[in-house]
């Protein structure tokens, strides 16, 4: 399918971090750009995956069944999921979702502080 | 069989028996003055005389037969000389038993003859009399049946409630079905006084009348009792404690009594040995457990109570197993996995009683004799979105709402685009410009953009089938109070599908499909969404007040 509309960089981000940046839009399209994107994430030894969502600007219902699917492999997998970047308006829609439950939302991509760091 | 032996005068001797059968009246006829009181000889079919006297061409001289026989002593202790055997179609079916001549004499070859020729000739008469008399007694014993029947209905209808109870956002459903052969079905609600709701669904065990009379007692207890104790579990250990005492023997009531808090969905009940309730949630179907022995077996009996809550968009299920016990014509059982199913595919738009009974018929097949009473009792709360008027009789969400809202003077936007998947994007961000100049704040126009997308989204997959020569129609409009969006479209799928609610859990854990979020999140994103279908197109108008939340 047609993957124009969104463009994923994944980049290291700490000792076994890896950063997806997302760019464009979350939908029908992003499907295999982010199935890709996963498993090139994985394939270094991520133990958390942060997914940076500060250059998305439209995620819809495709778009969140995409997330929920990355997040059921990162849960299969143990690793842990961050999202940082996300609009007022998309961390609602994480909220009423559950989403919010499952992965942890950092406000701001410079409060965002990698789980390795937080941990004790 | 059963000859009666009545002493008489007559022309041949001093003994005689009217054979089985004759009545009374035919025995006290002027000819056959009873001198003294009669003498009941049975012949059992296992006696030797039975078959003797079945095989016998005439009449059998008793006095001088030779036979290990009880029958033939009690005979000759009676008195009996002569017996007659009375056969039709090569059945015994009586005798004529007379004591020896008033001559002292023997009886002769003409009396004998004359005996044979009278008993040929009365045995089929008498048959017929007899089957009379059998099929007269049938009738009764049916009748009486009947109106057994009619009484144990009667009973059972009295106890019945009249009406359901009316709750705000709640939508009460029962159903009770009598078998032909009543059971002891009831159900219940009892007002608590207090806005809350007893409820009671209980079966006695055995049928008619007993069964009546012990379901109209139990449901005078739980009335009496349940507003002063309150609480399920002492309400059933106190009917328990009133029933024992009095439970015919191999009786008891299954009985599921629980209390409802509309205000909060909360359901608090004990069980004495009925049918677990099965609750539908966004999550799925689940039995709500809780267990404990019949009403009326043993005395000192405790109940534990469980505590369930049906949320907004939930429904509860309470039902006796005449329903799950159901056979189709294969005597395969409808079974719980049926109903857990049929549960399981509820939704705000279908009556679930009316949908779980279709299903019960389907399965059952047409000539099906209902073999037990069924009982179901279903509590629905509205979902907790978008609720404006609701009247309790339907989910103001409801997928098949006729009705469109009126919308008066020009509207703000008007156009058409392709059914091809993705051009939901730009539908949303035309919309989006359409609306700017009301002065939306930012989070409430970011919400009706999604709707929007989403909206447009499912006309695009279902209506136009993702199809670029099938289009879809937006029109926006806007008064001082609202702004309302309508997408039609052409319903190339017919409407659209009111998907299994989305639970996250389950989608992580590969229960649910990831997808499956569009209605959900339109659901929560407007604060009405309404779908009207004419003249094969289907339009959902999403509104949204301007000075909201």
């Amino acid at each position: 399918m047609d993957d124009t509309r969104v463009r994923i960089d994944v980049e290291p981000s700490g000792p076994s971090e890896t950063t997806l940046c997302l760019h464009g839009d979350i939908d029908v399209f992003a499907d295999a750009a982010l199935a890709e994107a996963y498993a090139s994430a994985t394939r270094d030894g991520a133990t958390s995956l942060r997914l940076d969502f500060d250059d998305v600007g439209y995620i819809n219902s495709t778009g969140i069944a995409l997330i929920v699917r990355l997040l059921a492999e990162a849960r299969r997998d143990r690793r842990e999921v961050l999202a940082v970047g996300l609009s007022e308006h998309y961390r609602e829609i994480f909220r009423i979702t559950r989403l919010s439950d499952y992965l942890t939302i950092v406000e701001t991509p410079a409060a965002a502080v990698s789980l390795e760091e937080a941990a004790p | 069989m059963t000859a009666l032996t009545r002493p008489v005068r007559r022309l041949f001797g001093r003994a005689a028996a009217a054979p089985a059968g004759l009545d009374d009246a035919t025995a006290a006829a002027p000819s056959v003055a009873i001198e003294q009181p009669g003498i009941a000889v049975e012949i059992p079919e296992s006696d030797p005389l039975f078959a003797y006297l079945q095989a016998a061409p005439g009449p059998v001289d008793v006095t001088r037969l030779e036979l290990a026989s009880a029958a033939l002593q009690q005979l000759r202790d009676a008195g009996v000389a002569l017996v007659v055997p009375l056969v039709t179609q090569g059945e015994l079916i009586g005798t004529l038993n007379l004591g020896p001549r008033l001559s002292e004499q023997e009886y002769s070859t003409d009396d004998r003859r004359l005996l044979a020729t009278l008993a040929a000739q009365a045995a089929p008469a008498i048959r017929v009399a007899q089957l009379v008399r059998e099929q007269a007694a049938e009738a009764a014993e049916r009748e009486r049946y009947e109106q057994e029947l009619k009484v144990a209905q009667l009973i059972q209808q009295q106890f019945l409630p009249r009406e359901l109870p009316k709750l705000a956002e709640w939508q009460v459903a029962a159903y009770y079905g009598p078998a032909r052969v009543v059971g002891g079905d009831f159900y219940d609600f009892i007002d608590l006084g207090d806005g809350r709701i007893g409820v009671v669904v209980g079966d006695v065990t055995d049928k008619g009348v007993p069964a009546a009379l012990v379901m109209a007692r139990t449901h005078s207890i739980l009335r009496a009792e349940a507003p002063r104790l309150v609480e399920p579990g002492k309400v059933l250990a106190r009917a328990n404690e009133l029933l024992v005492p009095e439970m015919p023997a191999r009786m008891f009531v299954t009985c599921l009594y629980g209390v409802l808090e509309p205000a909060s969905g909360r359901f608090v009940f004990a069980n004495a040995g009925h049918n677990l309730p099965y609750l539908r949630t966004d999550h799925g179907v689940r039995e709500l457990r809780a267990t404990g022995l019949p009403l009326g077996l043993l005395p000192d009996v405790t109940y534990e109570e469980t505590e369930g809550e049906v949320g907004h968009g939930d429904a509860m299920l309470l039902y006796s197993d005449g329903l799950v016990e159901a056979h189709d014509p294969q005597r395969e059982m409808y079974g719980f996995p049926r109903l857990r199913e049929a549960m399981a595919a509820d939704d705000a738009d279908s009556d679930l009683l009316d949908r779980l009974l279709d299903g019960l018929h389907a399965f059952t097949g047409g000539g099906w004799e209902q073999e037990d009473d069924i009982t179901l009792v279903s509590l629905r709360r509205a979902a907790g979105v978008a609720v404006a008027g609701w009247t309790g009789d339907r989910p103001e969400v409801a997928l098949t709402h006729d009705a469109t809202p009126a919308t008066a003077g020009e509207p703000l936007l008007v156009f058409s685009i392709e059914g091809a998947i993705g051009n939901e994007r730009e539908a949303m961000t035309r919309v989006a410009a359409a609306v700017a100049p009301l002065g939306l704040e930012g989070p409430r126009l970011e919400r009706l953009k999604t709707a929007v997308a989403e909206t447009v989204m499912n006309a695009i997959e279902y209506g136009s089938q993702g199809r670029a020569d099938v289009p879809v129609d937006v029109r926006v409009d806007a008064d001082d109070q609202a702004i309302r969006v309508q997408v039609t479209d052409r319903a190339l799928s017919g409407p659209v599908p009111d998907a299994e609610a989305p639970d996250l859990a389950a989608k992580l854990d590969g229960r649910q499909k990831p997808r499956g979020w569009g209605l959900f999140l339109i659901r929560h994103m407007v604060d009405a969404m309404d779908v009207s279908t004419a003249d094969g197109l289907q339009t959902v108008t999403l509104t949204l007040a301007r000075d909201g939340r």
